[in-house]
C-alpha cells in the first residue's frame, strides 16, 4: 500500500497578494503594457536617438533644404527629410522629444509639489487654512491659463525656464483638489488617530500616514497633467511664446513648417504625430494605473 | 471675480516693463518715460488697479492702444463669435457623444465599446492646433472645398467646430458611458424592467435621464474651457473672436485689451460654473436640499 503524497496548498490570507500576483495583475492591463511600452520607447529614443544619427538637430545645410522623407522620394541620409534650413528632421524630432519630456517632468514636479502641499495641508488642518486654499483653487480655475501664460511670456520675454515655471504655477489645481479631498477622508481614519494618540507630530503623520495613501492618485494625476503640460507647452511654442528657436520643440516645428504647408506637409504632420504618441502613451499609462489600483473606477 | 482681476492685473504688471514694451526695445529712454507718464504707468500699482477696477465696474475698460474703438466695444464685437464657436463645438460633440456613449454603455467591454474608447483616447492625445492644421491641409488644400481662414461665412466655422467637437468628445463620451453603466445597474432600472417597459423606454427615459446629470454639469464647465482656450484655435483659423483679439493685443502690448480679456474670460468661467451648479440641482432632486 502506497501513501500518496499530498500537496499542501499554501494558505493565502483573504485579500493578501503576493508580489507575483501584483506583477501579473499589472502586466495583464493593456493600458499599462501598451502605454508603458510606448512611453519607454519615446524616452529611450529621445535620450539615445540623437547620438545614433549622422546629423545633429542644429546643423543647417542650404543645399539640403526641404528634402522629402524616405516614403516620398527621400534618401536614407535624411530618413524623415529636412526642414526649411536643411536640418535633419528625425534628429530634430528626437531632440524635441527630450524637450517635451523635460518640460513635462519638471512641470509636474513643480505643480505636484505646490498642489499636493496645499491640498494636504488644507485637508489635514481644515478650518481657515482650508478656506484659503479653496479660495486659491477657485481663483486659479477662473484664470484663463493659456491667455495669462501668453501675456506673461510676451512681457517677460519667452524662454524655456519661464515656460516650465509658468506651467508649474498654473497646473497645480488638480493635485490640490484631489489631495485635499483624499486627506479629508484619511484624516479621521483609525491609523491616523492612532498615530496622533502615540504622539506623532503633524509632519510625521502627513509623511507616514497620509502621503503614502494618496500616492496612487497623485501618480494618476501626474500622468494627466504631464500630457496636459506637453500639449499646452507645444501650443505656446506654436504661437511663438514658448520654446524659442533654434531649439526644436514640436509645437515650434509645426509653426515653422506652416509656411511650407502646401508642398511639405510632413513638416507639420510628423511633429504632431510624435506629440500624439507621447501624450497617448502617458494617458494610457495613467488609465492603466488607475484601473489596476482602483478597479471601481474602471473605464472612466 | 475681484481676486481674478487683481491677480490678472498684477501678473501683467509684474512680468515686465509695459512702457518699454509699448515703446519698443530700441526706443530712447525719454520716449519710454513719456509713455509711462501718458498712460499713468508711473503711479503706484494699487492706485493703477483701483482706477482701472472702478472704471471697469462701470463698463469702461479704457481705450485700446491700437484700435480706435473702446475696449468694451471691441470685446462686445468679438465675444459673440467666440461664444458661438464654443457652443457649436460643444453642441456637435454632445449630439455625437450622447448616443455613442449610450451605445458603448449597453455592452461594456464589447467590441463597439472598445473601439469607441480607443478612438477617444486617440482623440484626447491630439493637440488641437495640429488637428486644425491637418483639417486645413485635407479639406482646404487637397480637396479645396472649405475656406481655411477667416470668420465671414458659416463655411468658415465648419473646420474649427469640428476641431472643438473632437476635442470635447472624449469627455462627453466617457461621462455618458460611465453614467449609463452606473444607471443601468441601479435598482430603479430593474424595477422599470420588471414592470415590463420596453428596453428603449427603459434606456432613454429612465437610465439616460440619470446618466445625463454629470454630462450636463461638465458640459457647462467644458464650454468655459473651450472659450478660455480659444486663443490657439482662433489663431490657427484666423477667426475674429475674443481669443484672436487677445493674441493680437498681447503681441502689440495692448494691455487694456489684454486685461479686459482676462477679466471677461474669468467672468464667463464663474458664470458657467454657477450655471453648471444650478443645472445640476435642477436635474437631480437629491441635491436640491443641500
Amino acid at each position: 500500500m502506497t501513501v500518496e503524497k499530498v500537496e499542501v496548498e499554501p494558505i493565502e490570507l483573504l485579500g493578501a497578494e503576493t508580489a507575483r500576483d501584483t506583477a501579473r495583475r499589472w502586466l495583464s492591463n493593456s493600458g499599462i503594457v501598451i502605454g508603458g511600452g510606448l512611453f519607454f520607447l519615446v524616452v529611450l529614443s529621445a535620450l539615445i536617438g540623437p547620438y545614433l544619427l549622422p546629423h545633429n538637430a542644429f546643423d543647417q545645410s542650404l543645399i539640403a533644404r526641404l528634402r522629402p522623407p524616405m516614403w516620398s522620394g527621400g534618401t536614407a541620409e535624411y530618413p524623415l527629410g529636412t526642414d526649411h534650413l536643411g536640418r535633419d528632421y528625425l534628429a530634430r524630432l528626437l531632440w524635441g522629444g527630450r524637450l517635451s519630456l523635460m518640460i513635462g517632468f519638471l512641470t509636474i514636479l513643480l505643480a505636484g509639489t505646490i498642489g499636493t502641499t496645499l491640498g494636504v495641508v488644507a485637508g489635514f488642518y481644515g478650518g481657515r487654512i482650508d478656506f484659503v486654499v479653496r479660495f486659491l483653487i477657485m481663483v486659479r480655475l477662473a484664470l484663463p491659463a493659456v491667455l495669462i501664460a501668453l501675456a506673461i511670456a510676451f512681457l517677460a520675454g519667452p524662454s524655456l525656464k519661464l515656460l516650465v515655471l509658468m506651467l508649474g504655477l498654473l497646473l497645480w489645481d488638480r493635485f490640490a483638489v484631489v489631495s485635499r479631498a483624499m486627506t479629508l477622508q484619511l484624516r479621521n481614519r483609525e491609523f491616523v488617530t492612532a498615530a496622533r494618540a502615540v504622539g506623532c507630530s503633524d509632519f510625521t503623520m502627513i509623511r507616514r500616514d497620509i502621503l503614502p495613501n494618496i500616492l496612487n492618485y497623485l501618480i494618476i494625476i501626474a500622468t494627466v497633467e504631464m500630457a496636459n503640460a506637453v500639449l499646452i507647452a507645444s501650443a505656446l511654442s506654436f504661437l511663438g511664446l514658448g520654446v524659442q528657436p533654434p531649439l526644436p520643440d514640436w509645437g515650434l516645428m509645426i509653426a515653422e513648417g506652416k509656411e511650407y504647408i502646401l508642398f511639405s506637409p510632413y513638416l507639420i504632420t510628423l511633429p504632431g504625430l510624435a506629440m500624439m504618441v507621447l501624450v497617448l502613451s502617458v494617458n494610457l499609462l495613467g488609465d492603466g494605473i488607475r484601473d489596476v489600483t482602483d478597479p471601481e473606477a474602471k473605464g472612466r | 471675480m475681484i481676486a481674478v482681476s487683481i491677480v490678472g492685473f498684477i501678473l501683467l504688471r509684474a512680468s515686465g516693463d509695459l512702457a518699454l514694451r509699448i515703446a519698443g526695445a530700441e526706443s530712447l529712454t525719454e520716449d519710454v518715460e513719456r509713455i509711462r507718464l501718458a498712460y499713468g504707468l508711473d503711479r503706484p500699482i494699487v492706485i493703477q488697479y483701483l482706477d482701472w477696477a472702478w472704471k471697469a465696474l462701470h463698463g469702461d475698460f479704457g481705450r485700446s492702444l491700437f484700435f480706435p474703438e473702446d475696449v468694451s466695444t471691441l470685446i462686445a464685437q468679438r465675444l459673440p463669435v467666440t461664444l458661438w464657436l464654443g457652443a457649436l463645438g460643444l453642441g456637435a460633440s454632445i449630439i455625437i457623444g450622447l448616443p455613442l456613449g449610450t451605445l458603448a454603455a449597453l455592452k461594456p467591454n464589447g467590441i463597439l465599446d472598445r473601439v469607441l474608447l480607443g478612438t477617444v483616447v486617440l482623440g484626447q492625445a491630439m493637440p488641437s492646433f495640429w488637428l486644425g492644421l491637418l483639417l486645413i491641409i485635407f479639406f482646404g488644400l487637397t480637396l479645396g472645398i472649405l475656406p481655411v481662414s477667416g470668420s465671414e461665412t458659416w463655411r468658415h466655422f465648419i473646420l474649427p467646430t469640428a476641431v472643438l467637437a473632437i476635442a470635447t468628445l472624449p469627455t462627453i463620451l466617457r461621462l455618458t458611458r460611465s453614467g449609463m453603466i452606473d444607471a443601468l445597474r441601479a435598482d430603479y432600472i430593474r424595477t422599470a424592467r420588471a414592470k415590463g417597459l420596453s428596453p428603449a423606454s427603459v434606456i432613454i427615459k429612465h437610465a439616460l435621464r440619470n446618466a445625463l446629470i454629470p454630462v450636463v454639469a461638465i458640459a457647462a464647465v467644458q464650454l468655459g474651457a473651450l472659450i478660455g482656450g480659444s486663443v490657439v484655435l482662433e489663431t490657427v483659423f484666423g477667426i475674429q473672436g475674443l481669443g484672436y483679439l487677445a493674441w493680437e493685443s498681447i503681441n502689440r502690448a495692448d494691455y487694456p485689451v489684454v486685461q479686459a480679456n482676462v477679466l471677461v474670460l474669468g467672468a464667463i468661467y464663474c458664470l458657467l460654473t454657477f450655471v453648471s451648479d444650478v443645472l445640476h440641482a435642477l436635474l437631480d432632486p437629491r441635491l436640491r436640499d443641500q
